[in-house]
This record gives C-alpha cells, sequence and structure tokens, in this order.
C-alpha cells in the first residue's frame, strides 16, 4: 500500500476510535453534557474527567510525537501556527459555548450521533456546516 | 452529582485521547472535529480523504458501540428542530470563527499547551455554563 493511502487507514482508525470514546463516554448524549454544564443545578462532572482522562494521554504522547520531529506516514506535521490571542478567537469560542449550552451538542458528539437514529444530530449538523460556512465567508482579518 | 460516572468517563477519555494521539502519530494532523468538518466539505485546498475517512470512521465507530452500550439518551436534545438548528449555526459559526471546538482546542490544543487553546477552553466552557444557567435557573425560573 501506498503512504496516501496507509493515512486514509489511519484516519479511519483514529475516527472509529475516537467515535467509540465519545459513546462509552456518553457525550452522544446531550442531557449528559448540559448536566456538566449546569453547574447551579444537579451537577454531573463527568465531562471534565472526560477532558481530563483524554489529556492524560495526549499531553504525554504529543510531547514524545512531536519530538520525534515528524509523523510516520507524512514528510511533516500539520498543526496551527497562530499564537496570539485575538477578538475572532473569543468572539467565535463564546458563540460556540452558547450553542453547546443550547443544544448539549459539540461538533464531534454530533457527527458521531448520526448513526444513532434520531433526527437531532442531522439538523445540528446542518446548522454547523451553514454557520461553518457563512464564517468562512468573512474577511480574513477583523 | 448523583448521575455522575467516572469509570465510563475516564474510560472513554483515555480512548478519545488514544485516537488524537493515534492521528497525530501516523498522519501528523490534530483531530479537532470542526475543523475536520469543514475542511471536509469546503475542501480550502487541502487533502479531503483523509477528513471523510476520519469522520466516516467516528460515525462507525458510534454506531457500533451505540450498539453494544445502553444509551436511550443518545443524540436526543429534547429541543424543537428549529431550536437544534439555531444550535448548529451559533457551534458551526463560532467554532469556525474560534478555530476550534472541544477536540482541537480542548484536547489537542491543551496538550501543545497553546495560550489560544486554554483561552478558547474557557471562554466556550464559561459561555456554555452562563447559557445553561440563564435557561435553566435564570429569567426568573
Amino acid at each position: 500500500m501506498t503512504r496516501v493511502t496507509l493515512r486514509l487507514w489511519a484516519a479511519l482508525a483514529a475516527g472509529a476510535l475516537f467515535g467509540i470514546g465519545l459513546v462509552v463516554s456518553q457525550m452522544t448524549s446531550p442531557a449528559k453534557v448540559l448536566a456538566f454544564l449546569d453547574v447551579a443545578g444537579a451537577w454531573d462532572p463527568s465531562l471534565a474527567l472526560v477532558m481530563g482522562a483524554a489529556l492524560l494521554v495526549t499531553v504525554p504522547a504529543f510531547r514524545v510525537i512531536l519530538g520525534r520531529g515528524r509523523p510516520l506516514l507524512d514528510e511533516s506535521f500539520h498543526l496551527p501556527v497562530k499564537q496570539s490571542l485575538d477578538a475572532r478567537l473569543l468572539t467565535g469560542a463564546a458563540l460556540f459555548g452558547v450553542g453547546w449550552g443550547l443544544a448539549g451538542f459539540c461538533p464531534g458528539p454530533a457527527v458521531a450521533a448520526l448513526g444513532s437514529g434520531q433526527a437531532d444530530p442531522w439538523l445540528f449538523v446542518f446548522g454547523l456546516l451553514i454557520g461553518g460556512w457563512v464564517a468562512g465567508r468573512l474577511p480574513a482579518r477583523g | 452529582m448523583e448521575n455522575f460516572t467516572p469509570l465510563s468517563a475516564s474510560i472513554g477519555g483515555l480512548l478519545i485521547g488514544s485516537a488524537a494521539a493515534l492521528l497525530l502519530w501516523l498522519n501528523g494532523r490534530i483531530a479537532g472535529i470542526s475543523g475536520i468538518v469543514s475542511g471536509a466539505v469546503e475542501g480550502h485546498g487541502t487533502p479531503r480523504g483523509w477528513r471523510w475517512m476520519f469522520l466516516g470512521g467516528l460515525v462507525l465507530g458510534a454506531v457500533v458501540a451505540l450498539a453494544v452500550t445502553e444509551q436511550p439518551l443518545a443524540g436526543i436534545t429534547g429541543l424543537s428542530g428549529p431550536l437544534v438548528i439555531t444550535a448548529g449555526l451559533l457551534v458551526g459559526f463560532g467554532t469556525r470563527l474560534g478555530s476550534g471546538c472541544t477536540s482541537g482546542h480542548g484536547v489537542c490544543g491543551l496538550a501543545r499547551f497553546s495560550v489560544r487553546s486554554l483561552a478558547a477552553t474557557l471562554t466556550f466552557m464559561l459561555a456554555g455554563a452562563i447559557t445553561v444557567f440563564i435557561i435553566r435557573h435564570g429569567l426568573g425560573g
């Protein structure tokens, strides 16, 4: 197999593992996510543990992987280059948070739940694509 | 905290972190779902094949996991259709403007000690908590 083909299978495997993780952690259930965000109600800290456990892997793993200089199946890493804070980042994150708090879906769980047999993930992802497309039309610098 | 599920949350988190590490180790890519989705659909002049494969894997993995676990509330928001679409619009617009979501900033960005990701994560967590507070406890409720 060529390296390009191997990269496709690697992406499929990583995606599948990610999807299993989202379901096992119950992040595909909006009620579970909203219970985490509801700090003044019957607070459910589970999501903090999901993120904490994920970081327990990624913090040391990223350090080792990035220290190797290049990925196994490509010439170089594809990493974000921006370093400084700006209004776009914070405004975007705030708007994302409002939508997240409204429905209990963020992009990963919503896409993962497309096969759940429910209509909500499809409606949400429809909105997600439109919203992303509109934001992509904005002037690059603002 | 009667609904706290520490075991499944930890196992799921370890799987999510492993998936992100696998994608970086093999393909050199960040497992940020919002970016992978927009790149898959819109292109941005970058390779799209791996993005579709990742998203296909995401759906397949979830379908299999949903079939073998008890998840009666999976995929259900309890909101009307227009509100679900509105939430999607906000999340799509916001994650594009803010260059990432829970996975890209929260799991991958924090692991690279990115200041932008830390600021974004704190911001969307706070905005999410305020939104839920207003809906559930605010407005005289």
